[in-house]
């Protein structure tokens, strides 16, 4: 169970650097999340289902299908919609807000960190991001996942409520984490085998 | 040549890199994200560096040739270049973008002049050792896929 977490677990990413939509992408990948990259703070909102001028998500349109997104992270500086007014328009709308919003810069301002963090960010990365900085999104990966099992055992049953985050912690703790097993050394190639 | 000698001269081409200060530690994340299922992740990122870091100079070329000089304009593509070096781990044109910037802030068109200059020869210096290392990692794949044959 807790290795199908992850693997179905969809985060969208938002960053106007074609370089570094293809750096999160993998570190992403690798680390098993399912991943879209956009280039825009408007793209992204198109995905999550929200118009620009709208705080609830439009009636599904035939040409694009709502996917379920479960993370976004989002650059900071992007031309146009940025991340901080991203977070705003998620965090503002009755039925995405409780989507975990991580923001990234390559700028270590802390009035800028606060001000993320303020506006309801869960995270907020320096750039470049690190493997070992995915590390920190497992909390919230929990969270949803215990989220959506306690919403089904409430349905199942109105009086037992149980919480599932501390066997499910345990769960991944034991297991080899993915990005260990990918990492494989060796000489004289690009490929650090 | 052998494939275990292209391996050592690639090798001790990147160290080089890492002991002149081109790349830096960032360089290495790239490396430890290229695997089986991604094995040409680092040449891609490289190529698209080189294309993306090019344009901008140009760009930059071009602004700063201006009488009057549009200095947020400059600053957009410097913040650009200066991301994008620091994403792939080009240590040595990041710290040049880090200069330009300065120069950008003050509005000093002769130290922004001298600043792009900088930034090309580091950038140029870096490309020329890329274009190797993506010789080299060529040739070992050909290595590869004919032993898989």
């Amino acid at each position: 169970m807790a290795v199908d977490a992850e693997a179905e677990f969809h985060v969208l990413a938002v960053d106007d650097s074609l370089i570094d939509r293809k750096l999160i992408e993998r570190l992403l990948k690798t680390s098993c999340f399912q991943v879209t990259t956009v280039d825009s703070g408007s793209k992204a909102l198109e995905v999550l289902g929200l118009r620009e001028d709208r705080t609830t998500p439009s009636a599904v349109s035939p040409e694009h299908n709502e996917i379920e997104v479960n993370l976004v992270i989002t650059d900071y500086c992007m031309p146009g919609m940025t991340g901080y007014d991203l977070l705003k328009k998620i965090k503002g709308s009755s039925s995405l807000k409780d989507i975990p919003v991580v923001v990234m810069s390559s700028e270590n301002v802390p009035s800028r960190i606060n001000r993320c963090l303020e506006g309801g960010a869960e995270e907020f990365f320096l750039k470049p991001v690190q493997l070992s900085d995915l590390k920190r999104l497992r909390p919230h990966i929990l969270k949803g996942r215990s989220k959506d099992q306690q919403l089904q055992r409430e349905e199942n049953s109105n009086t037992i409520i149980i919480s599932s985050s501390g066997s499910k912690r345990k769960a991944m703790d034991e297991e080899p984490s993915s990005e260990r097993t990918r990492l494989r050394f060796s000489t004289g190639s690009l490929t650090m085998l | 040549m052998s494939l275990m000698a292209l391996r050592e001269r690639l090798n001790v081409l990147v160290n080089s890199m890492f002991l002149e200060g081109l790349l830096d530690q960032q360089f290495r994340q790239l490396q430890m994200l290229q695997d089986a299922s991604s094995p040409g992740f680092v040449a891609e990122v490289i190529t698209l560096f080189c294309e993306d870091s090019e344009r901008m100079l140009t760009e930059l070329t071009k602004l700063l040739d201006q009488a009057v000089v549009d200095y947020q304009k400059v600053d957009a593509y410097v913040h650009q270049l200066k991301g994008s070096s620091s994403s792939v781990g080009a240590q040595n044109v990041k710290l040049a973008c880090i200069q330009f910037k300065q120069f950008c802030e003050e509005n000093n068109k002769e130290g922004c002049l001298s600043a792009l200059n900088m930034v090309k020869h580091q950038y140029y210096s870096l490309r020329s050792k890329f274009d190797t290392m993506l010789q080299l990692e060529q040739r070992i794949q050909a290595y590869d896929s004919e032993q898989q044959n």
